[in-house]
């Protein structure tokens, strides 16, 4: 039989979702179901002075209106952080209450502060409308960089300040920039976005009287962790009378990984009334009340020799949090960014300190890449300025500093255990003409137009996992993940998965998998995910972590399932067990043609008898059925890695780039289906390339979000994009049985600095901040003309 | 309220509905259409799209009883005999879909645009999607896909 | 979307007479409809005027094209005519928003809208158009009054849009890279006698722009108005373009319309 790990499988999935039988959240409608509305804060900052319900609970429809008061009766719990990080002092981080509706205070614009449940969508809306709240408005605090001197948000939280955070040895550094021929530094905005899934986020939260059961359908990304979550902290129903569900999802990119305010009061005001209640969020509401990602400033520096070589790093971070820390709100600026801080290179000493600040904004939490792309835009844009004032190329400079051998003990925190930086960097020359860009320049100048070329070497720490490491550093949760593989007795497989897939293909690659390891067709294999109800408990999917962690699980718990197939054929065939073999679905006694095929065995193990004879084909101390479950904690991250390479060309009349061409050469180890592969990389890239070149949200001092629509939030369209021209070199994970390391954001990582890096080499090293937007790029153009006028 | 009528993927519906109704609506909630998508409330993702008598447009923003009597042609509709659309097979094929949420939206506007131009170019293909928004591919992929398509159609 | 009226009118005069000050024609619905939707709107009455035929359609003559006010973008685009008449007619209409927004969306409609960054407006401005309602004829650089605000009295339907063909034309739209609408839109037209320098969303409401017109009529070429520094004091400015920006685009565009041309 031909291994399926590694061809172009189709997915099994497209034809529900190709013929509209896709069943998302939105589309469930239950008996008897009421509507909700959430009442939400105007107000970026205020105090609730006083909320009257008496003309909205009068309107017509209305079931019932609850408040942040009731919340607190029922003590219903907030919204929490599921990662405790440490100041430098020695000092716990400071985190503010988050209920689900607020009582007293609000502090973004979006803030809940009342549900309405009515018959109707529109009753609901309608006397949402009539539900005064009398708002003391306050000064809110909105910029990333001065928050510290803002106003206090959350009382006891001086300075805005959760935690101050450091990794790495001040000293050290110092010592390293001692030595310095040349300092490199660098100040950097990592612009916030938000994330923009294309489903929206919705609900629908069921109650059953006489189970006393509780069921969420939810748009989540992994509604084990979310269960978990409401039920210990949110006290909304113990687990075993909670049932998540997270049906198709529409795409989450991080956005999905939160439990929301609304998860958390539907469910609780569900069994309240006694009856279901629906809510699907409008965009608008998305765009508000969504985590957002990002936004960090920066100043980060790198000392260097004259020749080239890295001696030391620095990087002083504020990043910021929002209204309140969310579950992977403090981990994505503290151990998802610092450890990945110096990039693919050997830098003796480094340290990276981050200031994670509240700001009067919605809650900032892991977008795709998570802190990855943080750090590689801050490493990746010192070493492209490192090589223009160095006068070194780009290429050369970055070859100088990669490590030479693996494993890669890094500075700060990692091991890297494989790779080949210096392949994939002349692969990657190689698929862009590298070496033909000076001609292809000449010929935009001849147009009048500026070009520019940028490059990028990553690597990203994927996989989050292993329990021990991450529980060490704060982490509230063990990062493994879970596998149940269960034959019927008639020889079809189903999976259960702990993870999740909202567009990942995990009911393809996954049943690729487990088709190879039990050599069973792939039609007779089906994963089930997302439902708490279905499998064991599960950490979701985030973090490019479903493939290297939950594959593994997978392939670990058809491992269980042979060994003992073998003892089951042993039985039956009078073999030794020892002398088993298996092989494509085919149980061989050795040296003889002795063999039972996994299907009869799964049989025999749930029949375990024949008529008129008292045999069993179980031996000694195995149970009847087929079925096991593996709990996979890895050893390790795994470290994708790679070099992207852009060009753009500018009209410096009106400051538009255009992206010309964009090279990626990754390294994602062994890779299970390439169609997948290159559609997850596309993806990362055009969110990448979007956050580079489109999207920003803007919020005015108010705290009003300027870009709360697509009508001024830039979404990156089909017309904005050249054709990707994609690559691999392929080193495989050594920590892992299958090899693979990820490949969900690299494309996110790597695509804001190679197209910066192009950019603002166009520019002749002007410094544009991201997205450069055709007026950001049009004044450097116009100051470019005037320094070269001056030079003239 | 009015009576909506309309022919629905070949089969007659007539339903009551208040005039305010959204063709979106009418199809998710009063006909359990729930292929057709809503991404977004200022008619610019395309997640909706639709085919009335022919021509694609944007069901979030027509009313039903504006395309009273029409033919509406949704995702739900495009199989003939169990046996997939050109399109749909060819986004299959060729991974024009992740999350599926954009796709029924996409695979109808870009039947629409192999109606009009038979042979489309790259260009031509990603100007015409400029009403579809997909988060998840970035696109290649369902360039590719139409342009796969239109070799079969 | 709070409930309302629908009414299909059969003709102007039944339009006309169902308006009230809670109504609103309904042509494409693209500004409408989205508009309810976000509560930005209500209106007791819509009043359907698709239905009505003598609103649709294209007729050119050797001095004129005339379209119908309910005749859909992509009606424009297509129409053959048209791109023989003014071809830059048909480009306009071929950019507006996407293909779904121009099988609905109709001259008049976006016209009698007058959003300050419509691309519509600079067209009747530039060929010199004559707004032709079911009162009264309207010159183009009498109807345009202001932001989202026209000469149209309540109930005034437009029934026709009549162009000027001119010697040679060219539009030339900057797009907001989110909405896809102008950010600015210059629509130059060489006329027998002088030069229009029509422009949209760089100031309330579409405008000539007298001083390029002055410069391009006496020479009609882009090196007349290069480096011309416009005054920026009334333009929009906003997170998408500052009023200098936009006023250096102004040029910019008009530039490239007249090398267009
Ligand atoms: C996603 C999207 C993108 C868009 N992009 C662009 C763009 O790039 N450039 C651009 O210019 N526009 C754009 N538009 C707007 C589009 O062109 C609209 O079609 C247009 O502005 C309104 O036309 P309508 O026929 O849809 O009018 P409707 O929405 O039906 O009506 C708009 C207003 O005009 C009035 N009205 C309509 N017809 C008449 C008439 N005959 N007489 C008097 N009053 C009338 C109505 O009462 C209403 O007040 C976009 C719209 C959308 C949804
Ligand atoms: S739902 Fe977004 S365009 Fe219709
Ligand atoms: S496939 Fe997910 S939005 Fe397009």
């Amino acid at each position: 039989m031909a291994s399926l790990v590694g061809s172009r499988v189709e997915r099994k999935e497209d034809k529900r979702f190709l013929t509209g039988k896709g069943r998302y959240t939105a589309d469930i409608n239950l008996a008897n179901q009421t509507y909700a509305i959430f009442v939400r804060s105007p107000h970026a900052r205020a105090s609730i002075k006083k909320l009257n319900i008496d003309k909205a609970l009068k309107s017509s429809g209305v079931v019932s209106i609850l408040t942040g008061k009731e919340i607190a009766d029922d003590k219903i719990g907030g919204l929490i952080a599921g990662w405790a990080i440490r100041s430098e002092d020695g000092t716990e981080m400071k985190c503010p209450g988050n209920p689900p509706l607020a009582k007293d205070n609000v502090n973004f614009v979006g803030d809940p502060v009342a549900v309405v449940i009515a018959e109707s969508l529109v009753e609901a809306k309608e006397a949402a409308e009539k539900v005064e709240v009398d708002y003391k408005v306050l000064k809110a605090v909105t910029s990333t960089a001065d928050a510290m001197n803002g106003d206090t948000i959350h009382e006891g939280i001086d300075k805005n300040l959760c935690f101050d955070w450091l990794l790495g040895d001040r000293q050290k550094v110092k010592d390293a920039f001692d030595k310095a021929d040349k300092v490199i530094s660098i100040d950097i905005i990592n612009n916030r976005l938000i994330p923009n899934a294309m489903e929206p986020r919705a609900c629908v939260a069921d109650y059953n009287a006489a189970s006393e059961e509780i069921t969420l359908y939810t748009t989540s990304q992994n509604p084990h962790l979310s269960r978990l979550i409401m039920s210990a902290f949110g006290n909304v129903a113990p687990e075993h009378k909670l049932r998540v569900v997270a049906p198709d999802v529409g795409g989450g990119f991080g956005s999905k990984i939160n439990v929301y305010n609304e998860d958390i009061v539907c469910s609780w005001a569900a069994k309240k009334i006694n009856r279901a209640i629906k809510w699907v969020a409008e965009r608008s509401e998305s765009f508000l009340t969504d985590i957002h990602g990002r936004d960090h400033v920066t100043h980060a520096e790198l000392a260097v020799t004259k020749d080239g070589k890295f001696l030391g790093f620095k990087n002083e971070t504020i990043a910021n949090l929002g209204a309140y820390a969310r579950v992977f709100g403090t981990v994505t600026p503290t151990y998802l960014f610092g450890p990945c801080a110096t990039g693919v290179y050997e830098i003796p000493a480094a340290y990276t300190n981050v200031k994670a600040v509240y700001t009067n904004t919605a809650p900032v939490d892991a977008y795709r890449g998570a802190g990855r792309p943080e750090a590689t835009y801050t490493i990746e844009r010192l070493v492209e300025k490192a090589s223009m004032e160095l006068g070194i190329d780009k290429t050369e400079l970055r070859i100088k500093n990669f490590p030479t051998a693996f494993p890669f003990k890094q500075t700060l925190v990692h091991t890297v255990d494989s790779g080949d930086y210096v392949a994939g960097m002349e692969k990657a020359k190689q698929m862009a003409d590298y070496k033909g860009f000076e001609a292809r320049r000449k010929e935009s100048e001849a147009k009048g137009k500026l070009r520019g070329i940028g490059v990028t070497s990553y690597f990203e720490a994927c996989g989050i996992a292993p329990s021990a490491a991450v529980m060490s550093l704060g982490c509230g949760v063990g990062l493994w993940e879970s596998a149940e593989v269960r034959f019927n007795p008639t020889g079809q497989v189903t999976v259960y998965t702990g993870s999740h897939s909202h567009g990942q293909s995990h009911q393809t690659t996954f049943a690729q998998i487990a088709a190879d390891e039990l050599g069973v067709p792939i039609e007779n294999i089906d994963i089930v995910h997302g439902d708490t109800d279905k499998g064991t408990f599960g950490m979701g999917t985030y973090g490019s972590r479903s493939l290297a962690v939950g594959g593994i699980a997978i392939v670990n718990a058809c491992k269980k399932i042979v060994e003992k197939g073998k003892r089951v054929t042993a039985k039956m065939l009078e073999a030794n067990p020892e002398d088993v073999e298996f092989k494509d679905g085919e149980f061989i006694v050795s040296k003889s043609n002795k063999k039972k095929t996994i299907g009869e065995v799964a049989f025999a193990c749930y029949l375990p008898g024949v008529r008129d004879e008292m045999k069993s084909p179980l031996p000694e101390g195995d149970e009847p059925g087929l079925k096991e479950t593996s709990f996979y904690d890895p050893s390790n991250f795994s470290f994708p890695a790679g070099t992207h390479i852009a060009e753009v060309e500018i009209d410096p009349e009106t400051g538009h780039v255009k992206l010309e061409k964009y090279t990626a050469c990754d390294d994602f180890g062994r890779i299970i289906n390439p169609m997948v592969v290159e559609g997850q990389v596309h993806g990362g890239l055009a969110q990448g390339i979007g956050q580079a070149l489109y999207e920003n949200a803007e919020y005015d001092e108010t705290g009003q979000l300027m870009t709360g629509s697509y009508m001024d939030y830039t979404m990156p369209r089909a017309d904005n994009f050249p054709e990707f021209n994609i690559g691999y070199t392929c080193t495989h994970a050594t920590t892992n049985p299958l090899g693979v390391k990820g490949c969900g954001e690299a494309g996110a990582i790597a695509a804001p600095p190679t197209v910066m890096n192009a950019v603002i080499d166009a520019l002749g090293g002007q410094e544009v901040t991201m997205p450069a937007t055709a007026e950001k790029v049009w004044k450097a153009c116009k100051n470019l003309k005037k320094s070269n006028a001056k030079a003239a | 309220m009015g009576r909506i009528s309309l022919e629905v993927n070949g089969r007659k519906v007539e339903k009551e509905a208040p005039d305010n109704t959204l063709l979106s609506t009418f199809l998710r909630e009063h006909l359990q259409l729930t292929g057709t998508h809503i991404g977004c409330d200022t008619s610019q993702c395309g997640a909706c799209v639709v085919h009335v008598d022919g021509n694609s447009l944007k069901s979030c923003t027509a009313l039903a009883a504006d395309v009273n009597g029409s033919k509406v042609t949704t995702i739900e509709g495009l199989e003939t005999n169990g046996k997939m659309h050109p399109m749909q097979e060819a986004f299959k094929k060729l991974h024009g879909l992740q999350c599926g949420f954009c796709t029924p939206g996409m695979v109808m506007s870009a039947i629409d645009l192999l109606q009009k131009n038979k042979k489309p170019s790259d260009v031509e293909i990603r100007d015409w999607l400029e009403g579809n928004i997909c988060r998840c591919t970035g696109y290649q992929n369902i360039v590719a896909a139409v342009k796969e398509a239109a070799t079969k159609m | 979307m709070k409930d309302f009226n629908y009414h299909s009118a059969k003709d102007s005069k039944e339009a006309s007479k169902l308006a009230s000050s809670s109504s609103a024609f309904l042509a494409g619905g693209m500004t409408t409809i989205p508009s309810m939707k976000l509560g930005l709107a209500t209106y007791k009455d819509l009043i359907d005027i698709k239905n009505i035929k003598k609103l649709s359609g294209i007729k050119v003559s050797g001095k004129s094209v005339t379209i119908g006010a309910a005749t859909k973008h992509v009606e424009v685009s297509n129409s053959k005519d048209v791109k023989k008449a003014i071809p830059s007619l048909s480009s306009l209409a071929e950019g507006i928003g996407d293909p779904q927004v121009r099988n609905r969306g109709t001259i008049g409609g976006s016209i009698a809208n007058n959003d300050p960054s419509a691309d519509y407006p600079s067209a009747c401005i530039a060929l010199n158009a004559i707004i032709h309602t079911n009162e009264r004829k309207i010159e183009a650089n009498k109807f345009f009054k202001g932001m989202f605000e026209t000469a149209l009295k309540k109930g005034e339907l437009i029934e026709a849009i009549e162009f000027q063909i001119p010697e040679k034309s060219s539009y030339q739209k900057h797009p907001n890279p989110a909405s896809r609408y102008a950010i600015v839109g210059v629509y130059v037209a060489k006329h027998k006698g002088d030069v229009n320098v029509a422009v949209t969303g760089a100031k309330s409401c579409v405008y000539n722009d007298k001083e390029m017109s002055k410069a391009l009529s006496g020479n009609f070429s882009s090196s007349s108005i290069d480096g011309m520094d416009l005054d920026s004091s009334e333009m929009n400015s906003d997170m998408h373009a500052s009023a200098d920006f936009r006023a250096s685009l102004v040029v910019t565009q008009a530039k490239k319309a007249v090398d267009a041309c």
